[in-house]
C-alpha cells in the first residue's frame, strides 16, 4: 500500500466501539508527516477511549513521523484516552529504539494484543 | 582499467521532500555495496535522511528550490571498510558548535535529528563550507560485530 489520494500514509480508521484502530502505510518522511499528524489528529475528534495505530504497512518512518505520534500521544494523555502501536516492522522499531521512545510508547506485537 | 571502487558517487538535488527517497534507494545501494547489513543499512539511511531533512527545514526554511550535492564514497582499498557521506548545502551558516542533540528525557516532538546522527554513524562533522552553506561529513565502518558474524 501507498500513501492514499490525499498523500496521506493513513490508510483508513476502522471503528470497534469506543476504540479507533488507525491502519497506516507506506513512507512516512519529511513529505508525507504533515498530512499522517494531520489525520492522526483529526480521529480525536470523535472522542474514542482508545487510539490503537497499526504501523505493520509502514516500510520507512524518519523522526518526523515519529514525532506526529508524540504529539497525538501528548495530546491523547491530555483528555481519558490511551494510545497504543502495534505491527512495527524491524527498521520502523529501529528508530524508536534510537530514540528511546520505545519506552514511552504502548508497543505492541499483533492487533489482537492491541485490543486486548 | 583501473578499479574504481574509490570514486565517489555524486548526486544534485533540490531541497524538495519529494527527492528524499530517491537519495534512500542511492544510499541503500550503496550501503549495500559496501557490504553492510540491514540493521546497519537502515541506520545509515536514516542518517541521511535526517540530515537532509534538517537542511530543508533549517538551512533553507523549508524554500524547495535550493541545491544540495550528496557525495557517497565507499571506504577502504576493495570499498568493504565502510561508507562516507558528504553533504553539502548552500544555505544559511549553523555555528557548528551550537549543532547538539537535544535531551530524550524530554518528550515532546522534534529535534531528534541530530540525536540520531549521533547515535548511528561513527563520525558526524560539521563544517562552515567555503562560499557560504555546510559541510555535514559522515563515517558509518563495518563494525567488527559485522565482520565477526559473516
Amino acid at each position: 500500500m501507498t500513501p492514499n489520494d490525499s498523500g496521506s500514509p493513513v490508510q483508513q480508521v476502522r471503528w470497534l466501539d469506543k476504540t479507533a484502530v488507525v491502519d497506516v502505510a507506506g513512507e512516512i518522511d519529511l513529505s508525507t508527516s504533515t498530512h499522517f499528524q494531520h489525520d492522526l489528529l483529526k480521529v480525536l475528534d470523535k472522542s474514542p477511549k482508545r487510539v490503537v495505530v497499526n504501523l505493520s504497512g509502514v516500510s520507512y518512518m524518519d523522526s518526523s513521523g515519529v514525532a506526529s505520534l508524540v504529539k497525538l500521544l501528548s495530546r491523547v494523555r491530555r483528555g481519558a484516552c490511551s494510545l497504543r502501536l502495534f505491527g512495527l516492522t524491524d527498521r520502523v522499531r529501529g528508530v524508536f529504539e534510537i530514540t528511546r521512545l520505545d519506552t514511552v510508547f504502548e508497543i505492541y506485537a499483533t492487533e489482537q494484543e492491541a485490543l486486548a | 582499467m583501473t578499479p574504481t571502487a574509490s570514486r565517489p558517487i555524486r548526486l544534485s538535488i533540490y531541497s524538495m521532500p519529494s527527492h528524499l527517497p530517491v537519495v534512500r534507494a542511492a544510499v541503500e545501494k550503496a550501503c549495500r555495496q559496501a557490504g553492510f547489513d540491514e540493521e546497519a543499512a537502515a541506520s545509515v539511511v536514516l542518517s541521511v535522511d535526517e540530515a537532509l531533512t534538517n537542511i530543508i527545514r533549517h538551512a533553507y526554511k523549508g524554500a524547495d528550490d535550493q541545491q544540495i550535492d550528496v557525495e557517497l564514497e565507499l571506504l577502504g582499498p576493495r570499498g568493504c571498510e565502510g561508507l562516507l557521506v558528504r553533504l553539502r548545502d548552500y544555505g544559511d551558516q549553523v555555528d557548528p558548535s551550537q549543532i547538539k542533540p537535544r535531551d530524550l528525557d524530554d518528550v515532546r516532538p522534534g529535534g531528534l535529528g541530530v540525536h540520531i546522527m549521533k547515535e548511528c554513524m561513527d563520525t558526524v562533522r560539521f563544517t562552515p563550507a567555503k562560499g557560504g552553506g555546510t559541510l555535514l561529513t559522515m563515517i558509518k565502518r563495518i563494525s567488527v560485530k559485522q565482520e565477526a558474524g559473516k
